[in-house]
Parts: C-alpha cells; sequence; structure tokens
C-alpha cells in the first residue's frame, strides 16, 4: 500500500519531538556539561576537560555512595526475589483466599516511594521504638539513627514494596508450565520437592533473569524511598547514588561535578541492563 | 486425603499469616490517626478507645495538605499526561510499522535506547532547557512525561501493531478513507487491550512521580499529591498525628482505583516487566 512520507512525519511528530526535547537534547548536553566548570548560576560555561571527573576520583562521598547502593542493590535483589518466588509459588497452591492474598501482596507497589517512606519512618521510630522499650529490648529502639539499621530498614521497606511485583513475574511463569507436565511427576512419583526443584525451578528459570535485574536496576536508581525514610543518615551512610547526584547539584551547586557523575551512573545502569539483554536473548537462542 | 487437608490448612494459615504482615504498617498507620500526639507517643500499638478516639485529625490534614488543590492538580496531570501517551504514541507506534524504511528503524531503536537513561543524568540539564523555554508549569510536565513515557509506551505498541493484520486498512484506504480516518477509525479500536494497558502502566508511575513535579511545579497551588506530602513532612516533622491520618488520605485513591482496576493492573504489570 502506498502511503505519503508526509504521513509518517505527521503521525510521529508529537511523540519524537517530546522525546527529543526532554530526552536526547538533555542526555547530550548532560554529556557535554560534565566536561565543563558548570554551576548553574552564571551563563558563562568553560570546558574544563576531565577535571570534574578527576574530582569523583577523590570524592571519598561519592565512592562511600556507590559502594553502599552496590552493597544495598545486591541484597536486595537476593530478598526480593527470594520472598517474591516465595509468594509466587504460595499463592498458585491450592490455597483458600489465594486470590485475596495475592492482591494483598501486590498492594504495596502502587502506594508511591515518598509514601511509603514516611509510613515506615513511622513504623521504625514510633511503632518499633514503643515495642523495643516495653519489651526491653534495645536494638528495636532508635531503629534509623545506626546506619545498620537504617539500611536494614530501607531493605525491608523495599522487600514489602517490590516483592508483590516480583511475585507477579514469577507467578506468570509458574502458570505457564503445563498441567499435564506436573500430573505426570505426581504419577511418576515425584513429591513436592522434586517437582519444585526438578521441574518449576528450571521451567522458570527464563523468569528469574527478568526478575534479577528489574530488582538489581529498581534498587540501584533509587530515590523517593530512600529520601523519605532515611534521608540519607544518619551521618550519609545510607545515601544512595541519585541522591548523591541531586545533593551535589543542588545542595553544594556543583552542577559539572554533580553531571559528570550522573554520566558515569548512566554507565553503570547501562551496563547492566545490557548485559540482561545479552543473556535473556543468549537464552531464546538457546531455546 | 488427610494430609492434603492438612497441608492446605498449613498453607493457609501461613498465606493469611504474611498477608496481614503485609498489611500491618496500615493498619498502625490507620489505628494511629485516630489518637492525639499524646496518646501516639504513650501507646502506638494499642486501639483508640472510647475517650481517646478522635476524627480531627483527617479534616485537619486535608486542609495542611491543600488535599483539594494538590488530588486535582495530580489527577489533571496523569490524566491530560495518559491521553496525550496513549494517542501520540499509538499514532508514532503505528507509523513506524507501517513504514517499512531504514528512518523508521533508527528511531524506533533511540527510543528504546532511551530506556536505558536514568532520570538523573537528564536532570540538570532538562532543569534549564525548560526553564529557558518557560515550561516549567502544569501544561509543561505534561509535555514532559510524553517525552519520558514515550520509550516503553512504543516499545509494547510497536509489538502489538507488528501483529494487526494489514488486511483491514487496505480496505479502509480502497473505500476512500486518508490516513487519519484509517488511523482513528479502524486502527485505533484494534488496539483497546494493549492501550489499556499502556495506560495503567503510565498511570501508575506518573500519579506517583515525585521528583519531576519537585524541580518543575514546586509553586504554591501547582504542588501535586507526593510533592504536597513531601513539603507536609518537612513542615511538621513531628506531628504524626496529622501525618498518620495525611498519609491514609494520600493512600485511599490509589487503593479505590487498585480495586476497580486490579484485573488490568496485574495484566499492564506483568506484560510491562517482561518488555
Amino acid at each position: 500500500m502506498k502511503r505519503p512520507k508526509w504521513g509518517f512525519w505527521v503521525f510521529i511528530a508529537p511523540a519524537l519531538i517530546a522525546f527529543i526535547l526532554v530526552q536526547l537534547i538533555p542526555a547530550f548536553t548532560g554529556i557535554y556539561y560534565s566536561f565543563t566548570d558548570w554551576n548553574g548560576i552564571g551563563n558563562e560555561v568553560s570546558l574544563v576537560g576531565v577535571r570534574n571527573y578527576a574530582d569523583i576520583f577523590e570524592d571519598s562521598g561519592f565512592w562511600r555512595s556507590f559502594l553502599f547502593t552496590a552493597v544495598f542493590a545486591a541484597c536486595a535483589v537476593v530478598s526480593l526475589n527470594v520472598v517474591g518466588f516465595f509468594l509466587a509459588l504460595l499463592v498458585t497452591q491450592a490455597v483458600p483466599l489465594r486470590s485475596l492474598m495475592r492482591s494483598v501482596f501486590f498492594l504495596p507497589n502502587l502506594i508511591g516511594g515518598i509514601l511509603l517512606g514516611f509510613t515506615w519512618q513511622f513504623i521504625f521510630t514510633q511503632a518499633f521504638d514503643s515495642v523495643g522499650k516495653a519489651l526491653g529490648i534495645p536494638w528495636l529502639q532508635g531503629w534509623l539513627s545506626t546506619p545498620a539499621t537504617a539500611a536494614l530498614g530501607l531493605l525491608i521497606l523495599v522487600t514489602w514494596q517490590l516483592s508483590g511485583y516480583m511475585m507477579i513475574i514469577y507467578i506468570a511463569q509458574i502458570q505457564n508450565i503445563p498441567d499435564s507436565v506436573m500430573e505426570a511427576a505426581q504419577i511418576d512419583g515425584a513429591n513436592g520437592w522434586h517437582r519444585l526443584t526438578k521441574i518449576i525451578l528450571p521451567l522458570v528459570a527464563p523468569a528469574f533473569t527478568i526478575g534479577l535485574f528489574l530488582s538489581l536496576t529498581n534498587s540501584f536508581k533509587m530515590y523517593d524511598q530512600n529520601l523519605s525514610l532515611t534521608g540519607g543518615g544518619p551521618y550519609h551512610s545510607t545515601e544512595m547514588l541519585a541522591m548523591n547526584i541531586y545533593n551535589s547539584a543542588f545542595k553544594f551547586n556543583q552542577l559539572g561535578i554533580a553531571q559528570a557523575k550522573a554520566v558515569l551512573f548512566l554507565i553503570v545502569v547501562a551496563a547492566i541492563s545490557l548485559t540482561q539483554l545479552y543473556l535473556s536473548k543468549k537464552r531464546e537462542v538457546e531455546m | 486425603m488427610g494430609r492434603t487437608r492438612m497441608k492446605r490448612i498449613g498453607l493457609f494459615l501461613l498465606g493469611s499469616l504474611l498477608a496481614l504482615l503485609f498489611l500491618s504498617p496500615i493498619w498502625i498507620l490507620l489505628i494511629n490517626s485516630f489518637k492525639s500526639l499524646k496518646n501516639i507517643y504513650l501507646d502506638v500499638l494499642g486501639l483508640p478507645n472510647r475517650d481517646t478516639f478522635l476524627w480531627k485529625n483527617y479534616p485537619e490534614a486535608f486542609e495542611k495538605l491543600d488535599f483539594a488543590t494538590s488530588f486535582f492538580n495530580s489527577a489533571a496531570i496523569t490524566i491530560s499526561a495518559t491521553v496525550l501517551i496513549l494517542i501520540f504514541c499509538a499514532m508514532a507506534a503505528w507509523a513506524l510499522v507501517r513504514y517499512k524504511w531504514k528512518i523508521s528503524n533508527i528511531i524506533f531503536l533511540s527510543f528504546a535506547a532511551a530506556m536505558l537513561i536514568p532520570f538523573q543524568c537528564v536532570m540538570l540539564p532538562l532543569v534549564s532547557l525548560m526553564d529557558a523555554m518557560n515550561m516549567m508549569n502544569r501544561p509543561g510536565i505534561v509535555v514532559m512525561y510524553l517525552g519520558f513515557g514515550a520509550s516503553l509506551s512504543i516499545i509494547m505498541l510497536h509489538g502489538f501493531i507488528k501483529n494487526v493484520p494489514l488486511e483491514l486498512e487496505e480496505a479502509a484506504t480502497i473505500d476512500g478513507c486518508n490516513m487519519f480516518q484509517t488511523f482513528f477509525r479502524i486502527v485505533l479500536p484494534l488496539l483497546k487491550t494493549i492501550l489499556i494497558t499502556v495506560a495503567i502502566l503510565n498511570v501508575m508511575w506518573i500519579w506517583n512521580d515525585f521528583l519531576l513535579p519537585q524541580l518543575m511545579i514546586n509553586k504554591t497551588g501547582w504542588q501535586t499529591l507526593p510533592l504536597k506530602t513531601f513539603l507536609f513532612f518537612g513542615q511538621f516533622s513531628k506531628r504524626w498525628d496529622l501525618a498518620t491520618a495525611g498519609l491514609l488520605l494520600c493512600m485511599i485513591p490509589i487503593v479505590i482505583f487498585y480495586l476497580f482496576c486490579q484485573k488490568y493492573i496485574v495484566k499492564g504489570v506483568t506484560e510491562g516487566a517482561i518488555k
């Protein structure tokens, strides 16, 4: 069918223009700014070569933040996927009220990060504290004021919020397993453990790639929850990368440096996502 | 049969316990939203009794959050951005599928590649660009959501349209429909299921988005609910009586949305994750 050339441009223009305006232009100017002394106030912007990047290498706050983000993301990947997979297994069994349970487990996912952070701030600082006092358990008190418990609090929040999301992904995959396979295994005398390890786990493996990377990128880029639960405290110990970038831009007005940090952040996030793409394409070929 | 039954009861108990655990933070907010600040400090986990029960946290939080205005801003921005995304991204995806020339591939790949870019990376230049273009206002942020939402939406629509047969469109063209008539009367209705999925995914992130409104429309009267909640906490950081009520007020619209659209939400989330 012959369609006029202008038709293509008319149809694509609105989305494309908005996309170029808010993503492409800022992405490229952002890379440029990372090589300048941009401070956001004066109009004079001059190139400074790789000085911003060199400064970052000596910025111990940035590397502490980087390390914390990486460790946190690794822990979150484990806890989200273990809990999510477990919940998926549970609600795919013949259990009464399982669809209600599924709805409950998924609910926190819809509530935004800011609301969740403040909700858990109340739980940790008030509810935990009062239980700790009543039962005389010291480690339940002052939960967000030590680095270790603040980090653990963030991990609990993220698990509460996102394990339902992981659950949904795993449910889809578990339900794809043909009933005939499960029945055949049952007739052959496979017990529950064997069905789990020999049938369900191998057949759910493709979803693990998705679940792993989704949770990894999500926790790597986390900002709202971080801001509203701990605000990076105590003493910047829970300041994740996104917040570190935000602070160097808006608290310290070092926009060039913030932008250089953002470029490094982009490289790490893109590397993670491209690895995922590579792995899932490879698997598709194998299958 | 006895063992199966025992197992079912065991799993049911375990599941119910977990469900209660998942709901407990919201439950704790709820019981404390009916207490005075003093009573919250005295006893967090206890139920409010007849003497201490009070309603007034809700109207007060409603007022302090400027709830009606913030809700209106959130709803207006979310709905208009989602409608724009649906129409313009469907148009773009359709053109990208139906025009099989090289530029279609290049544009499609740029949309896909942009999904790798974290927001922090474009945030600072975006603020100065939008400031220069006088777009730091509510209509402006709708355009920004179109730009940010386009990538995922176009990828999902593109995948769906690829499988829509061409015959209907050809017939329409022969009958004298121009491109717009063909698209809006023939193609768009065929996309209903995927449009619902795309709408749900966009509503969920735009409604809850915090950083973009904070950077772009942080002015009295323009603030969205997440932004207003954040400011409210900055102002009344230790007022947990108002805060618990305020947090619950903000959760009500989300829970209502969930109750009505649960089926579509779960479907949308599953498809969005797998893309």
